[in-house]
């Protein structure tokens, strides 16, 4: 390892941004050329805009139906209305924000510059995507103005073929986000098989593109099912056919097992990306190669399959056959495993590491503690009996917050804070970033702990009204709201305020060992101005921090390539 | 005769009630009716018999008793069924002057210490308790008396059927930090699975969390510190570590099968209860033909239901009993559970149902909206108690008054969910109308009059008409109501005239 006196005095002057033309940022000018545009960078920046306005919306959804429940009966609102709140905030964060979040706007920003890439497979497919998410949202949010939505995100057949509400805006909505993320999934497996350079075999990838990939398989597989489920709902209450309505001989518990073979695998489109971004923060601020890379590999994989083979879990209680129970609940606990054999991977790579307590590195250390916290709790579910009580009650609402937000959006949080020096050429401020994660951490704590026990204490979900033994559980609950709420809005706007306000960023702020810190800060158009030099996966022994948030590569100083040219 | 004491019972009832209308022919011809109807309920056929010997002994029977209402008893040696106090919690007697629910027909005993009890109506006059002088009176009507004392304390004893004030009080609490106590003989098991799978997972985050922090801090960064060379995979760790949770989770498969089959598999049950459910009510029909709202079944016997749904799917769910079960429409689906402790408890339905599904089956709102009465599950001590709560309740369902009938239907048929009583709408128009007798207008102009023809077909094919303002098809039909129940239900509508 290099001391601070041999540091070459010619790294502290290479060059952090691009040279020899203008950043991606800065080559065009002009809405038409971000609104045609087909750089995978600037999709993927209109993408992140459009999630984090959803991020807003959701959330505020959020903290409405939570200050509704801070006392029995009313308390701003009625019930029709706070069913409205709860249907509109699952929709909403479910379709616009986690499954899309990663994926969409951080794989599609920094996956190709990982893999060396100077864009994905298929640009034009990849803007279409995009309008495709922005048409779909664009109905998600319709429904608000044309009678609302009081389904629950979940749409259960008999009472969404009956309800006044606008379900039929909302299905044409999911189906066009559906094919979004088939699109882009697509867009992503023929690029990791088709464009890594020389020197990056399937083993020397970044574990966050294995992530991809295992969630691209999925996004392409179950989406379709999901498409026709939403696009069958929609028949069913236009024309009144009779495949979900029991009074013209339909199975309502026919939707529940279309749509929950979609959603099940669904859940891990939204966590397998979180955890790829995981393996990425823990490494860099660790300064340590993620421990047991194959098996983290591997089980990426293995959880995109096995993904499909238990979405009967969610329906132990909805008359389906014992032995279909069975079945499900056994291979339930297989997926499990994997989950668990990260989270080890994940603590393992600590030891003997030197960690940097950045934002990133925040919402890394959380992630793998609320993670746990959310697969742990999943076990209680699987086990049939126990879930007989838990079902529909606040324990079941706790579990998959601890999953969707504590680990999948904390991962976002900290992917977004770990790459946005590199794709905007901006440092936001460390102060403020760090604060508001542990705020997220505590508030997020506060929120959902207490749910835990009032679900276990048979408090149902979905109500509106509760008996006064629960109160003092919903008022910890609602604070604990908004101290997250506020913590996640100050950090996105501490963010943004970062374009203006937010120091130049070096080009590899952190010290990260993957393609994309090699690429200029921020990218050109076609992302490098010299070919990638693929280095060691996690390698960080070549890597000095030669001014405060700046690293280089040794082997980068021009003395030395000078001397391998003299050498040929 | 048998046929001609029921009109007879039913004239006395209809000129003693404290009804202000005088339904004498309803009730005549209201009683001819349920002798002959067969009835959609196991009722037995001699409904004459049945009434008639309920008028004979008074237990149970509405206000067909005869003589004053209330009465100065010895009092027994072994009291009868608790009184609800001012904190819906049950007492073996009324201890002060302030708002008591006591049951009818039996002796209720007043020890009020130093206080006395003066009573505030007509029906008690001349009733009082002495101040240290404990007495038992027997209540013979449903019905509230404001009461108060020489200290000018106030209060009201209402007086209601024994098992309706045994669903009033608060329901059980008690259990431990996690989860109410368990009333199922066969919820242990699954409570074992509970506790086991927290045991084991407060191991492993612990493990986790400690490991974390623990190298976070022992590895931070400091001036001169720098990541140490160490192992980057280990297959041994690996495979221990896939291995070992594997084997626990086969575990916990395992037991969580074996306690879920006894949840769900009844034995040759010795009690079977049907279960309706619509938006927004429960409606449970015993083996005799009482139907309820509130679930009565005995302690220490196998209870199973059968249950389907009007409309959409609802879920039974009663955390005590750690049973839950989707109620589907044109299907039926099943639940069984024994309790062990006789008591109140909660229930609730888990499935979205639409407006009021925190509230199904609720009897009493405060003004926030919030439910203070929902449908409880309520555990007679034993076999014997049940059965007396069967006799006793279709001894009142057939006997009661019309205008009382309509009242208790009014509720317990979840009219309550859709129809106020005060005159505001809802999601139906308000039952108290200025509008009887008179013709009004209905959704598309037509002129049709609010009588008894228009009140029974809103009852029976409710998707007919509306009114404007209100949603056509909205209500469910209640096409299994008895012609007594709709003859109540019109009774009571009339009497909210205004």
């Amino acid at each position: 390892m290099a001391t601070e006196e041999s540091i070459p005095e010619s790294l502290k002057t290479l060059p952090q941004a691009p040279v020899s033309e203008p950043d991606f940022l800065h080559i065009t000018k002009g809405w038409k050329s971000w609104a045609f545009t087909l750089d995978h960078k600037r999709i993927g920046m209109m993408y992140l805009f459009g999630i984090l306005f959803s991020l807003l919306l959701g959330g505020s959804f959020a903290l409405l139906l939570r200050t509704e429940l801070w006392a029995p009966g009313k308390t701003i609102v009625g019930p029709d209305t706070y069913n409205q709140f709860f249907t509109l905030h699952g929709a909403v964060m479910v379709f616009l924000v986690i499954i899309p979040g990663i994926p969409a706007a951080l794989g599609n920003i920094i996956m190709p510059i990982q893999l060396g890439a100077p864009d994905v497979a298929f640009p034009r497919l990849n803007l279409a995507s995009f309008y495709l998410w922005c048409s779909g949202a664009l109905l998600l949010v319709l429904t608000i103005p044309f009678g609302g939505l009081d389904t629950g995100w979940t749409l259960y057949t008999p009472y969404s073929l009956e309800t006044k509400t606008a379900v039929m805006v909302a299905t044409s909505g999911v189906f066009l986000l559906g094919f979004s993320s088939i699109f882009t999934g697509l867009n992503f497996l023929v690029t990791i098989h088709k464009f890594r350079p020389q020197g990056m075999g399937w083993f020397q990838l970044p574990l966050n593109i294995w992530a991809i990939y295992g969630t691209a398989i999925m996004q392409v597989l179950a989406t379709p099912v999901l498409g026709i489920t939403v696009l069958l709902l929609t028949v069913e209450r236009f024309a009144h056919i009779g495949i979900f309505d029991p009074t013209m001989g339909g199975d309502p518990v026919l939707f529940q097992h279309f749509f929950w073979f979609y959603s099940h695998p669904a859940v891990y489109i939204m966590i397998i990306p979180g955890m790829g971004v995981i393996s990425e923060l823990i490494s860099v601020y660790a300064r340590k190669p993620i421990f047991g890379y194959r098996f983290v590999a591997y089980s990426s994989l293995s959880l995109a399959l096995l993904s499909f083979l238990v979405w009967g879990h969610h329906m132990f209680v909805s008359g389906q056959s014992r032995l279909a129970n069975m079945v499900f609940s056994a291979l339930t606990f297989t997926v499990g495993i994997p989950s668990a054999i990260k989270v080890f991977n994940w603590v393992a790579t600590l030891y003997k590491g030197d960690i940097r307590l950045k934002t990133g590195m925040i919402y890394g250390l959380s992630f793998l503690l609320l993670f746990t916290i959310g697969g742990l709790t999943g076990l209680f579910l699987g086990i049939l009996s126990v879930d007989v009580h838990l079902h529909d009650t606040y324990f079941v609402v706790a579990h998959f917050h601890y999953v969707m937000m504590g680990s999948t959006l904390v991962a976002f949080l900290g992917a977004l804070h770990h790459w946005w020096p590199k794709f905007t050429g901006r440092m936001y401020n460390e102060a403020v970033g760090q604060l508001c994660g542990l705020g997220v951490f505590v508030g997020f704590n506060i929120t959902f702990l207490p749910q835990f026990v009032m679900g276990a204490r048979g408090m149902p979900r979905r109500y509106w009204d509760y008996d006064p033994q629960y109160q003092i559980f919903h008022q910890i609950s609602t604070i604990g709201a908004y101290i997250l709420g506020f913590s996640i809005f100050i950090s996105v706007v501490s963010l943004i305020a970062s374009f203006k306000y937010g120091k130049k960023a070096a080009r590899n702020p952190w010290g990260g060992s993957s393609l994309e810190w090699s690429a200029p800060t921020p990218p050109t158009l076609y992302n490098f101005e010299k070919p990638p030099v693929v280095h060691e996966l996690y390698n960080y022994d070549d890597l000095v921090e030669v001014a405060p948030d700046r690293w280089e590569r040794l082997s980068d100083a021009p003395e030395l390539q000078d001397a391998k040219k003299e050498a040929h | 005769m048998k046929r001609v004491l029921p009109i007879l019972v039913a004239l006395v009832v209809a000129n003693t009630s404290s009804a202000q209308t005088p339904p004498v022919a309803p009730a005549a011809g209201s009683a001819v009716g349920s002798a002959a109807e067969a009835g959609s309920a196991a009722a037995p056929a001699p409904a004459a018999d049945g009434s008639a010997a309920a008028a004979d002994t008074g237990s149970g029977a509405g206000s067909a008793a005869k003589g004053p209402m209330i009465t100065v008893v010895p009092c027994p040696a072994i009291l009868g069924h608790s009184v609800v106090g001012p904190d819906l919690n049950p007492y073996p007697s009324v201890t002060k002057v302030g708002d008591y629910e006591v049951p009818m027909n039996e002796p209720v005993r007043f020890e009020l210490g130093a206080q006395d009890l003066l009573n505030d109506t007509p029906d008690g006059a001349g009733i009082a308790v002495q101040a240290n002088a404990p007495t038992c009176l027997l209540f013979k009507k449903a019905a509230t008396y404001p009461v108060h004392s020489s200290s000018n304390a106030h209060g009201s004893i209402k007086v209601k059927a024994w098992y309706d004030v045994l669903a009033d009080m608060n329901i059980e609490e008690q259990g431990t930090f996690w989860m109410p106590k368990a009333v199922n003989k066969v919820a242990d098991d699954s409570d074992l699975m509970f506790y086991s799978v927290l045991a084991l997972s407060i191991f492993f985050f612990a493990g986790i969390a400690f490991c974390t922090i623990y190298f976070v801090i022992k590895y931070r960064h400091r001036p001169g510190h720098k990541a140490e060379p160490s192992a980057s995979h280990n297959d041994t760790m690996e495979i221990t570590w896939t291995v070992i949770p594997t084997l626990i989770t086969v575990f916990l498969f395992w037991y969580g099968w074996q306690s879920y089959i006894r949840v769900v598999t009844p034995p040759n049950a010795a009690v079977e209860i049907d279960v309706l459910a619509w938006r927004w009510n429960w409606q449970f029909t015993h083996q005799n033909g009482v139907t309820d709202s509130d679930l009565h079944v005995p302690a220490g016997v196998p209870v199973r239901l059968v249950m389907t749904s009007k409309d959409v799917i609802h879920s039974f769910y009663a955390p005590a009993m750690r049973v839950k079960q989707d109620v589907l429409p044109r299907r039926f689906t099943y639940a069984w559970f024994e309790p062990t402790k006789p008591g109140t408890y909660r229930l609730t339905c888990a499935e979205y149902c639409g407006t009021s599904h925190a509230q199904m089956a609720c009897l009493a709102t405060d003004d926030t909206g919030h439910c203070t009465r929902r449908a409880v599950v309520v555990v007679h001590k034993d076999l014997a108690e049940y059965k007396k709560y069967l006799d006793d309740k279709l001894a009142d369902q057939m006997n009661l008054p019309p205008i009382e009938l309509g009242k208790m239907l009014y509720e317990k048929k979840g009219c309550n969910q859709c129809h106020t009583v005060d005159g505001s709408p809802r999601v139906g128009p308000s039952w108290k109308q200025p509008d009887w007798g008179k013709m009004i207008t209905m959704d598309g102009g037509e002129q049709v009059k609010m009588d008894e023809n228009y009140v029974r077909e809103s009852i029976l094919v409710p998707a007919a008409k509306a009114r404007p303002g209100f949603q056509k098809g909205a209500m469910p039909t209640f096409d299994t109501l008895k012609d007594t129940e709709i003859a109540g239900l019109i009774a009571y509508i009339k009497s909210l005239k205004q």
